[in-house]
This record gives structure tokens, sequence and C-alpha cells, in this order.
């Protein structure tokens, strides 16, 4: 304890220091020898190492798993052959990929929507609210964001469980819908449900994130737009669906899309309670269990797989940042 | 065919106020002369929606407080019926534990030592990045910020293989100082973003007031532009430090948990594992390794939500 303890300060100590130290001396290099070279060289120290952090730990490694997914999935002879497209075969026919990507098509479909309609409900309820109210309520549904995947999980353990009858129901769900005469469920392994149970966590994690940026979004909204469609006789509904609405809609797509990447990569939620067991298995766990193994060649066709997948939103990410650009 | 004669804006006004509200307006805003009040229904909502939101994390607290026995034979809500099954020894016996050969606290110490560096070394080399992109001039600069807005959604995934071997060639597999780096190169993306977002678009003229005073760019950075940035420092820091806090995978994958001990969040998987049968011990455990990131959320709350809204609503 008291080793862990010294040894975290010194190394907190020495990364802090460190980084500042780093640029300063880059910097004080630079200036020392002046002139022109000065002028060119400068901005390179400034984003030099920003740069340089994501090319070895993002872009290097990006092509490095394309690399190694030609390669042989072992080592053979302690080298692994190149071995063309054998890996991707061999992933492709697995039938494990196939349920994997099942389940992030249905976790991407249902966990944004879900998460942005509870986010909008609280936050258009919310706001008429008085001011204090309306705080603790938003702080309650965004609370679960600060908990991490794992904490999560061990919380809804207690909502989940199941005890073998004829024992008494300790978990939440069970009694709740014992009360109903219901025959208790074992959410995790029951096919039909389990899915829904573990994406029901990340919901509750996420709603809080897409109700703060749609709350900020529809405090935005021009009040006389509101007043002019009250004025004109509009039901409050009619005012959040013809007026609210629309003019929030390029918050929407972005809650949606930040979230649905989120979900893309989801796997601690996953890991810690089910392990993909019982068919809820997704593509960040499939490639954590080919990377545990040492199988880094399938491993890589499965990351590329999930690459893939995002390539949409890089898209959508450039357009919307260009269109950004363009009104600067 | 006859045009509608529009009546006068004030008859209209009258008109809407003295209309009979229906019960189904009154439901949504109550009083009908206060224009944003709240209804029953509005409040039942929320009143629901947040006791949903709140029970799971209730549980957990309340569980922590059960003796074993309780936790075993009855769910976690009949303890306020029988107050007598409260303690608080599962808190002095978690403490006591060690799981994958590292105590509670020894785990919150090695969270600490992995969170700290973690969020302070890709600020600051985001920070210095977004004035380059924001306030100096040179060739490509919006390509090369085009490749941070890329990077931003690239899953971390990608780099678990190539960097085990990096790291095993260079010798730093397992360390700290591993760890630290590659959270910085997984959180820089959003950061260069959010902190450029930021610094752009501070007032042009005082920035090149300093300039012309015969400031050069890192005495303007230091001086200027980081006391200027201090919300969208403090947000984004708020964030990666949540962020990983948090993590599990990246320590997974990249601490020698055999050597320098657990963090807290693969201390609370390794207790999921093996503690299953032991919820009492699990719940306050669990709970402990949560109050961190609480504490730090419900004190710098209006920093995180307004890093978070300057990041996604306005670009």
């Amino acid at each position: 304890m008291g080793t862990v303890l010294l040894n975290g300060i010194v190394a907190i100590v020495a990364g802090v220091v460190g980084v500042f130290v780093f640029f300063w001396a880059l910097n004080a290099v630079t200036e020392r020898v002046g002139g022109r070279f000065e002028e060119v060289v400068k901005p390179w120290v400034f984003f030099g190492p920003a740069i340089l952090v994501v090319t070895v730990f993002l872009i290097y490694p990006f092509f490095d798993t394309i690399r190694a997914s030609f390669f042989a999935d072992r080592f053979v002879a302690g080298e692994r052959p190149f071995v063309g497209l054998d890996n991707y075969r061999r992933v492709l026919t697995d039938s494990e990929t196939w349920i994997s990507l099942g389940n992030n098509l249905q976790w991407i479909i249902v966990v944004p929507a879900m998460a942005v309609i509870v986010g909008l409900v609280v936050a258009v309820l919310a706001d008429r609210l008085k001011p204090r109210q309306e705080n603790v309520v938003k702080s309650l549904i965004f609370l679960p964001m600060a908990i991490s995947f794992v904490g999560a999980a061990a919380i809804w353990a207690l909502i989940y469980e199941i005890q073998p009858e004829p024992r008494r129901q300790t978990g939440v769900l069970n009694a709740f819908l014992g009360m109903f005469g219901v025959e208790p469920i074992s959410w995790y392994e029951n096919l039909l449900v389990n899915d829904f149970a573990l994406m029901a966590i990340m919901i509750w994690m996420q709603a809080g994130f897409a109700m703060v940026l749609l709350s900020a979004a529809i405090k935005g909204v021009p009040m006389d737009t509101i007043e002019a469609a009250r004025i004109d006789g509009a039901t409050e509904f009619q005012i959040f669906f013809k007026v609210v609405i629309p003019q929030i809609a390029s918050t929407i797509v972005v809650v949606l899309t930040t979230i649905l990447i989120l979900v893309l990569k989801i796997f601690d939620i996953v890991r810690v309670t089910t392990n993909g067991r019982g068919n809820t298995q997704v593509i960040a766990n499939y490639f954590y269990t080919f990377f545990e193994g040492g199988n880094y060649g399938r491993g890589g066709v499965v990351v590329i797989l999930l690459v893939l997948m995002t390539f949409p939103f890089m898209i959508i990410n450039v357009k919307r940042f260009r269109e950004q650009e363009a009104q600067r | 065919m006859t045009t509608q004669p529009t009546p006068p804006a004030a008859d209209t006004v009258e008109e809407a106020k003295q209309k009979e509200p229906s019960a189904l307006s009154k439901a949504i805003k109550g009083d009908p002369d206060d224009r944003t009040g709240a209804g029953w229904f509005v409040k039942g909502m929320l009143l629901i929606i947040s006791a949903l939101w709140l029970v799971p994390t209730v549980g957990l607290l309340v569980s922590s407080f059960r003796t074993q026995a309780a936790v075993n034979s009855s769910g976690w809500w009949t303890a306020f019926f029988n107050p007598a099954e409260f303690t608080v020894q599962n808190y002095g016996e978690v403490l006591q534990q060690s799981v994958g050969g590292s105590t509670l606290a020894e785990a919150f110490i090695n969270s600490i030592v992995v969170a700290v560096p973690a969020t302070i070394i890709p600020i600051t080399a985001a920070a210095f990045a977004a004035y380059a992109f924001s306030w100096m001039e040179f060739k490509g600069r919006e390509t090369l910020f085009i490749v941070f807005v890329v990077l931003l959604v690239i899953p971390l995934q990608v780099a678990f293989i190539p960097i085990v071997n990096l790291y095993s060639t260079l010798g730093i597999q397992g360390t700290f100082l591993g760890l630290w780096l590659a959270h910085a190169g997984f959180g820089m993306p959003l950061a260069v973003y959010l902190l450029r977002n930021y610094i752009g678009s501070l007032p042009r003229e005082v920035i090149e007031s300093a300039r012309v005073d015969g400031a050069s760019h890192f005495t303007t950075f230091v001086r200027l532009i980081l006391p200027l940035s201090v919300p969208a420092l403090a947000a984004f820091a708020i964030f990666q430090f949540l962020w990983t806090w948090n993590d599990y995978l990246v320590a997974l994958i990249l601490l020698d948990t055999a050597r320098l001990g657990q963090v807290s969040t693969t201390y609370l998987a390794g207790m999921i594992g093996t503690f299953g049968a032991r919820q009492h011990l699990l719940s306050a455990g669990a709970f402990i390794t949560i109050l961190v990131p609480l504490a730090v959320f419900f004190s710098l709350q209006r920093f995180f939500i307004r890093g978070l809204t300057a990041g996604s609503v306005k670009g």
C-alpha cells in the first residue's frame, strides 16, 4: 500500500511535469535557432505532438491491423506466414460473426433511438418546471453517465437477479413481475430478452447525454415561434411536433450519431455480464476473444469489419465539418 | 370568393385567453395563465422517469448496507421495512478483500495514477495543437485538421494488436507510461476538435494585439490563450478524467495488473467474477468505485454540461 502510494505520486508528477517540460523545451530549441527556420517549424512544435500520438495510436495501427489480417492467425514455427484471404474466409463463415453483426445492428437500431426518445421527453417536460426542480430531475437522469460500464453492470445485477424457485426473488424485475404471477425470467440467458436486458443498461447510461444536448437545443428555440403557434391556437402537442422538433432536428441527428458510434463499439457491458453467451455476442467483445487468444489474424479481420461500419459516420462528420467551416 | 379578413391581433390573443382550457392542456401546462408551467401530467411523467432512472443506483446503495443474510434472502426494497438489517460492516470487510492481488485502496490509487496524467497529457498537447490550428498560418492546416475529424469515429480496437506488439518491442508493455500515452492517443481527436472550436472562436483582436506587442506564439499561448480557455479545458478535462477513470478495456489490455496492481474497474470486474455469490460485498465495493466519478460529476456538472453542449450543438 505504502509503495503503491509512493510510486503513484512519483508517476503522476513525472507524467504531468514531463509533458509541460517537453513542450517548453521543444519551443525553446526552435526559438534559439530562430530566423526563417523558426517560422516554418513553430507550427509543427505546436501541433506535432498531437499528430504524432494519433499517428502512433490510431493511424499506424489501422494499417498494421489490415496487414495482420492477411497473415497467419497463429505462429507457425515462430512466425506468421502470409495466408491471403484465409482469415477473411474463416471469419465470414463463422456463425458467431453473423450473430455479432446481427446484435450490433439490433443495438444501433434500438439504443440511440430509445436514448433520444427518453432524453427528449425529459428535456421537453422538465423545461416546464421551475429551474431548481428542472436541475434536480436532469441531474438524476444524467447521473448514470458518470458511472463506468463495469459499475453499471454491477448495479443492474440487482435488477436482473434470479433466484431458483421456490426462493423469494431478490431481483427487482422478477419480484415485480412475480406480483402479477409471471414466472421468474433469467434475464441474461433467456434468448428472447437477454439482448434487450443489456441494451437497457446502455439506454439508462446514455439518455442523460441525449437529454443534456436536446435540452440546450430546445432552450435555443426562439420563444416567438412558439408564441406565434400558441396564438394561432395550436395545441401543445402540435407545437412540439410542428414547431420545436423541426428546429432541433440537426441536434437530434448529432445525438443519434454520437450514441450510435459509441454503441457500435459496445464492449464492457457485454463483457462483464454475459460475455457473449446466449447469442449476445457483439463485434467488440468477439474481437477481444480473438485478441486474448493470440489469434491476431482473425482478430484483425473483425476489427476491419468494425471500422467499415464506422465509415459512413466518418464521411458524415467530415461533411458536417466542411459546412460549418463554410459558415464561419 | 373573398379572402378571410384578418382580425386585429389583439382580438386573437383575447380569444385564445378566453377559450376554456381543455383538461388535456391543463394536465400539461398547469395554470393556464402561466405560459410555461407544469401540470400534473408533466410532473407525473417526470416523477416516473426519474424514479426509474434512480432505482438501480438506490438498489446498489441500499444493498451495500445490508447484512449478507438479508441480501441473500430478500430484495433490497424490503430493507425499508426492516431497518434492523442495516450494517456498515460490508464496507469494512470489502476494504480488507484482495482481488487479483490488490486491495480496493490500492486499486483506487492506481486509478488516480492512470487517470490524472492520462487527462493532463492529451489536454496539454491538444491545447497547443488547437492553438496552431486556429491562430498559426501554415500549409495544409485544414487538411491536417480533417485528419482529427476523421479519427473521431475510429474504434480504438484497431490499436490493440499493433500497440501491444509495439510496446513489447519498446519494453513499455504493461506500464503506466504505456497506458497514459495510449489514452492520450485515443482521447486526442476529441480533445483537439473541442478545443479548436473554442480557441478558434476567441476574439481575433485580442490575439493579434498580443502578437503586435511582440509576444511570441508560446507566450501568447501560455499567458493569454490558456487562461481564456479555462472553461473549455475544464470541460474536456472532466470528460477525459471520467473516461479514463471508468475505462476497463484499455487497462485490461495495456496494464500489467499482476505487477502494478488493479485499477478500480478491473478490480470491480474481478469482484463480479469471484464475488458473484457475495452480493453484499460486491455492492459495497461497486459503490466505493463509483463514488469518485459521481463526486467529480456532481461538483463539476456545470462545466461538464457546458463542454458537452459546446462541442456538439454549436459544433
